[in-house]
């Protein structure tokens, strides 16, 4: 603070509560309703203040939901998704950084252009290959005459076939195929000084021992950040779940979410049961926003330095 | 740039081949798989693509129900940019007075990044339904004042301002950063030349965060058109009558419940495309950026 400023800086806590009521006062109507039995959500006038069946309408969300499974697969996939970015990242980012070869800028360009292209955009062709993985091998060996090549010596015919719907690979690989985590640990990587190099050398270390005894514990911001985002990113994912799972027992917290009201499309004479959707919808935000808050310091700088 | 480098590549090489290989089949093939479908239409009795040309472009563009769809992501994108980049930036503003509590705020205004968009869908689908909780009573008082399942401009204005508010944290945290990257002597300076709080602010902080508004305006523009697909499947379906079908969700609807591959793939091209341009419009102002500071 520079100078007084007694009437201005009323104002700005004015703008800065209203701010805050903008950001809270849609979950606060959630908690309310999540927390009335079903006749006093549609009441007139309106109540705005939380009845005393909050545990009582989670506790049948999460029956209706099957959340108990719902979770637990979630936590696999984002798990796993975390970290597969935070050692793919790291060891893409080593080879690119730390290693002299003519290859080097055309990788960063191929790992690069992912940024460009969202998961949503390409999601018709990508639902393709999560239905067989190794279909562009396939097509490969079609093209170069290999298949022919293996039928005519061996009398094998060669059918390439790793279907991915339905699993947690299917899941999780596509998430995980992004230059997110790589261009974050990269600029990291830039920054640390030849000198450390050239003593780790000068002490015999190979590449793979100054990896793990040096960048790696160098990096935990990194990898704390890291963790935070993709953590979030994934488990949030909706549009890729909703395609590739058709096995409930594989299914995820957001999309079940869409299941719990009927949609606004749907003709089919269901109520839609307000005070059990919010209450679901509370159980699901929870996770990742304790997170959030958690990681805060780490998670913010994390979050300017991947998508800049 | 002349680095300290280790001599063996084949190492390197170990080290970037996995994730080369999950790109290649994930990102790569599927992009390269979509160019292929868009130019090609597939038999119905098998016996794989035939070569088309630009028939399935024609045949989008052409398509009356494909530039209603274009038409109503321009105005998501710029109803929900504006809104969510405006109150991010404001908030951003007034936090960065670091007045008592500024941390408070700070928490405040960033925890909903966390939120799914399905959850913020459903959330606002449940504020803004016409039968429950406050709407009811409004509804009540002047019947028929608000009706996002029947009228196509309320079911925007709902989209929109669910699609604003997920997107405002997110904003929030960029412009913060931005803002507190600029010295503080800069602002000392001004003061001294007898510049008041809201002089300092027109005049020294907003022509220097023009760089980050830049980039921020960009990634909200492209995440309209990618992102907003879990907050329309949860609150309209796309409609009442197409009014919410954004580009995202018809290219989802043409291809998997209309199982039009080739329109889908077509479709998922010129939104390539575009977002392809929005990405290279960014870099360059990243790039003059750098000559700023």
């Amino acid at each position: 603070m520079i100078e007084r400023t007694p009437i201005l800086n009323i104002v700005t806590h004015l703008i800065l509560l209203s701010g805050l009521i903008l950001m809270i006062f849609p979950m606060y109507l959630v908690l309310v309703a999540a927390s009335l039995d079903l006749k006093d959500v549609s009441a007139i006038p309106p109540k705005m203040f939380p009845g005393d069946q909050l545990w009582v309408n989670m506790g049948v969300a999460w029956e209706k939901a099957k959340f108990g499974e719902k979770f637990l697969n979630t936590f696999i996939v984002a798990f796993g998704v975390v970290v597969g970015k935070i050692v793919l990242a790291c060891i893409t980012a080593f080879g690119i950084v730390f290693f002299d070869h003519r290859l080097r800028m055309p990788i960063f360009w191929a790992v690069f252009i992912t940024l460009m292209l969202p998961l949503e955009v390409r999601i018709v062709p990508t639902y393709a290959v999560a239905a067989n993985a190794l279909q562009p091998f396939q097509v490969f060996m079609d093209v170069t005459g290999l298949t022919w090549a293996i039928n005519a010596v061996t009398g094998i015919e060669v059918a390439l076939e790793w279907n991915l719907l339905n699993s947690y690979t299917g899941l999780i690989m596509p998430l995980v195929a992004t230059a997110t985590g790589t261009f974050l640990y990269r600029q990291f990587f830039l920054t640390i000084p030849d000198e450390l190099v050239e003593a780790a050398k000068m002490d015999g270390a190979g590449p793979v021992r100054f990896l793990r005894e040096i960048l790696v514990p160098l990096s935990v911001t990194n990898i704390a950040a890291l963790a935070t985002i993709m953590f979030v990113y994934s488990w949030n994912q909706y549009l890729w779940p909703l395609l590739v799972i058709t096995d409930q027992s594989y299914g995820m917290v957001a999309v079940e979410l869409g299941r719990l009201v009927p949609k606004i499309t749907s003709t089919g004479g269901e109520v839609a049961k307000w005070n059990i959707a919010m209450a679901g919808t509370l159980i699901v935000m929870v996770p990742p926003i304790l997170v959030v808050i958690f990681m805060q310091r780490w998670f913010v700088r994390g979050l300017i330095n991947t998508d800049k | 740039m002349k680095r300290a480098v280790f001599k063996n590549n084949w190492v390197a090489a170990l080290m970037v081949a996995p994730q080369l290989l999950i790109i290649f089949v994930f990102f790569y093939w599927p992009t390269s798989q979509a160019m292929y479908w868009a130019f090609t239409l597939e038999q119905p009795w098998g016996g794989g693509n035939t070569w088309v040309g630009f028939d399935n472009f024609a045949a989008i563009l052409f398509d009356d129900l494909y530039w209603y769809s274009v038409q109503v992501s321009v105005v998501y994108a710029i109803g929900a940019t504006v809104l969510s980049v405006g109150m991010a930036l404001i908030l951003a503003v007034f936090v960065d007075r670091q007045l008592r509590g500024f941390k408070a705020y700070k928490i405040g205004m960033i925890w909903p990044y966390a939120i799914a968009a399905p959850a913020v869908g459903l959330a606002f689908r449940f504020i803004f339904n016409p039968g429950a909780g406050i709407m009811l009573y409004l509804n009540d008082a002047f019947p028929g004042a608000w009706d996002p399942n029947g009228n196509g401009t309320h079911a925007m204005i709902m989209v929109i301002v669910a699609g604003a508010w997920k997107q405002i944290a997110y904003n929030f945290i960029f412009f913060l950063a931005g803002l507190q990257s600029i010295p503080r002597s800069l602002l000392e300076a001004g003061a001294m030349d007898g510049a008041r709080v809201l002089r300092r602010m027109r005049d020294i902080q907003l022509p220097l965060l023009a760089p980050t508004f830049f980039f921020v305006l960009v990634i909200n523009i492209t995440d309209s058109f990618t992102d907003s697909f879990g907050i329309v499947d949860t609150m309209t379906g796309g409609g009442p009558a197409r009014a919410t079908n954004l580009m995202v969700y018809k290219i989802f609807n043409d291809g998997f419940q209309g199982l039009d591959y080739s329109g889908a793939a077509a479709q998922s091209i010129i939104l390539m495309f575009l977002v392809v341009a929005l990405t290279v419009v960014q870099f360059r102002y990243i790039e003059r950026k750098v000559h700023y500071t």
